[in-house]
């Protein structure tokens, strides 16, 4: 008897949270909400975060070697962005019942992922203006379905993401503007970084729909409105004529345009090459996850300094006020 | 007083922005929390968008054709005046702290009188640092009272880095001929009038965060006359990389 109120009273929670979603009102933390979609929720939350710390190693790289005080200062404020990006989704993954500590435990062990484009090495400075080209432009076309998806605290925090992605974006098309403007040196050091980022910046988008293991429950709850093929084929539409506006040549042999169906047909993504650097195999996979491990490490005697500070001022007060 | 005592005058404030923003931005994405490498990471922009500001003053000045970027960048080390304080490594939090604080309160000082300058530059780039750098100050006084005052283990490593980077304050002090030029004919600060104000601030906080005051009779100087530490060449051979690499092109 007791066993079948209880269940009655989880299908009608079940249903009232299903309905909001329908509506395409939030779901806010407070909010009862099913196991699995809270699960999901910190995983895709994290790891979107995860991908943002991550992601300041590659460009953080070339920061001390700008090639002017304006390059200098614009990648410092980028990286800036990237590291306020992590912190408010790391919030709002917070609010899902999970503490930063345990989820930088989870990508220090491994346990969780990140965008697997940043275990490419930037080995050039035009790797700076691919990246936020290339990387930055696929972020947004992953990133924009998001502002309105159903967890309040995540569509909130995307808005405010995808505004300065989008500038960031624009700033990397500037970068590659002005090499490709520049002299034949800068033409080629553009063009290298073209053709080494290209095709991970299209693995980005996520595996082909028959392989991506989340997209249909991803669907019903909003966390993802097109499949990755569709939004792939849209990064690929909209990036190659930015490319030919450039000068550059797309490192894609069968790359062209599909007059009948209105996209650009283009060639086999190499899939192994996907999935090695996914287990970890990628150049730089051990060096960021060093790089993060290492700011937290050795950060830990500070981060204590600080709470033991604070817990003798808060004794102070409390023996003045006495 | 001449352009080039001018000039001169200007690198002896601006090297040092230049050179501590520099250092900072090593940190970039490496802070002990996100909060903190996002403030780092604030006073770092802040140093160069002042460092900037100098340099286009210093293109103005010269005779020659050159940007801000010829200034920052196509100098040899010995043409940079920063002060040694600011081109120590980032050896660890307590040591970034300590430098940030012992350079912030000097640099707070000399803004509030250069604020005052005859040169109207000089003043429009006081007015607007002075707020970034009050801020700059208030980060790092507040750190080191939390690491002074926090565990046993922070305030021996504050202790430490106080103890090291103590003989390089001295320096900020110095005038060299070129400040002394610029100072009589009311641009420039004499800085030597805020030296006493200087060390009662940094002492009183020092005592607040139970740090002990070093006691040493000499001090490390050369800075101010290119004359630098080991440390500085490769900072420059990181910095100048690829206007070195890649002269006269447009990035």
């Amino acid at each position: 008897m007791e066993n079948m109120k209880e269940k009655e009273q989880m299908k009608s929670l079940e249903d009232i949270f299903e309905a909001k979603i329908a509506r395409d009102e939030k779901i806010e933390p407070k909010d009862w909400m099913p196991e699995k979609y809270r699960k999901t929720h910190i995983r895709q939350i994290s790891q979107h975060a995860h991908s943002e710390i991550v992601g300041m190693l590659p460009e953080g790289n070339w920061i001390t070697r700008a090639p002017s005080l304006r390059r200098k200062v614009a990648l410092l404020a980028k990286v800036q962005d990237e590291a306020g990006h992590g912190l408010y989704l790391y919030s709002a993954c917070e609010t899902l019942g999970i503490s930063r500590e345990e989820l930088y435990h989870q990508l220090h062990s491994g346990k969780a992922k990140y965008s697997s484009i940043f275990n490419y090495p930037t080995l050039t400075w035009a790797d700076i203006g691919a990246i936020g080209w290339l990387v930055d432009g696929a972020a947004i076309i992953n990133q924009v379905p998001l502002c309105s998806t159903s967890f309040g605290p995540y569509a909130r925090a995307m808005v405010r993401v995808c505004k300065e992605e989008s500038f960031h974006q624009r700033q990397g098309y500037e970068i590659m503007m002005t090499l490709c403007n520049g002299t034949q040196e800068q033409k080629d050091m553009a063009q290298d970084a073209l053709n080494r980022w290209w095709w991970p910046s299209l693995m980005m988008l996520g595996p082909t729909d028959d392989e991506s293991t989340h997209t249909e429950q991803s669907m019903k709850w909003k966390l993802k409105r097109k499949t990755n093929d569709e939004l792939r084929q849209q990064f690929i539409d909209q990036t190659v004529p930015q490319a030919d506006i450039l000068g550059l040549k797309v490192p894609d042999e069968d790359l062209k345009y599909n007059n009948e169906t209105g996209h650009y047909d283009f060639g086999e993504i190499d899939w192994e090459e996907f999935w090695q650097v996914v287990k970890g195999h990628g150049m730089c996979n051990k060096e960021r996850i060093s790089a993060r491990k290492n700011a937290w490490d050795k950060g830990e005697w500070v981060r204590d300094a600080a709470i033991a500070y604070a817990d003798k001022q808060t004794e102070k007060e409390v023996k003045e006020a006495v | 007083m001449t352009n080039e005592n001018l000039i001169q005058y200007i690198y002896g404030i601006a090297d040092n922005s230049l050179i501590l923003g520099q250092r900072i931005s090593e940190l970039c994405g490496h802070g002990p929390t996100l909060e903190t490498d996002i403030a780092m990471t604030n006073m770092a922009l802040d140093l160069l968008g002042q460092t900037r500001s100098y340099y286009q003053y210093v293109a103005e000045l010269s005779s020659k054709d050159i940007t801000e970027d010829d200034v920052a960048f196509l100098r040899t080390e010995r043409e940079y005046k920063n002060v040694l304080l600011v081109e120590q490594p980032n050896t660890d939090f307590a040591y970034i702290i300590v430098r940030q604080y012992f350079f912030d309160v000097f640099h707070f000082m000399l803004l509030k009188e250069l604020e005052n300058s005859k040169n109207v530059n000089f003043q429009a780039i006081a007015k607007k640092s002075l707020k970034e750098v009050s801020y700059h100050k208030r980060f790092s006084g507040d750190w080191l009272k939390r690491l002074g005052d926090g565990t046993e283990e922070s305030k021996q490593k504050a202790q430490k880095a106080v103890d090291d980077l103590w003989v390089y304050t001295d320096e900020l002090f110095h005038m060299t001929d070129h400040d002394k030029k610029v100072a009589e004919a009311g641009y420039g600060v004499d800085v030597t009038i805020f030296k006493t104000a200087y060390y009662e601030t940094i002492t009183a906080l020092l005592k607040e965060a139970t740090l002990n005051i070093p006691d040493v009779k000499y001090f490390q100087k050369g800075g101010k006359n290119g004359i630098h530490t080991e440390h500085m060449g490769f900072i420059l051979s990181d910095m100048q990389y690829m206007q070195r690499t890649y002269p006269d092109m447009k990035w």
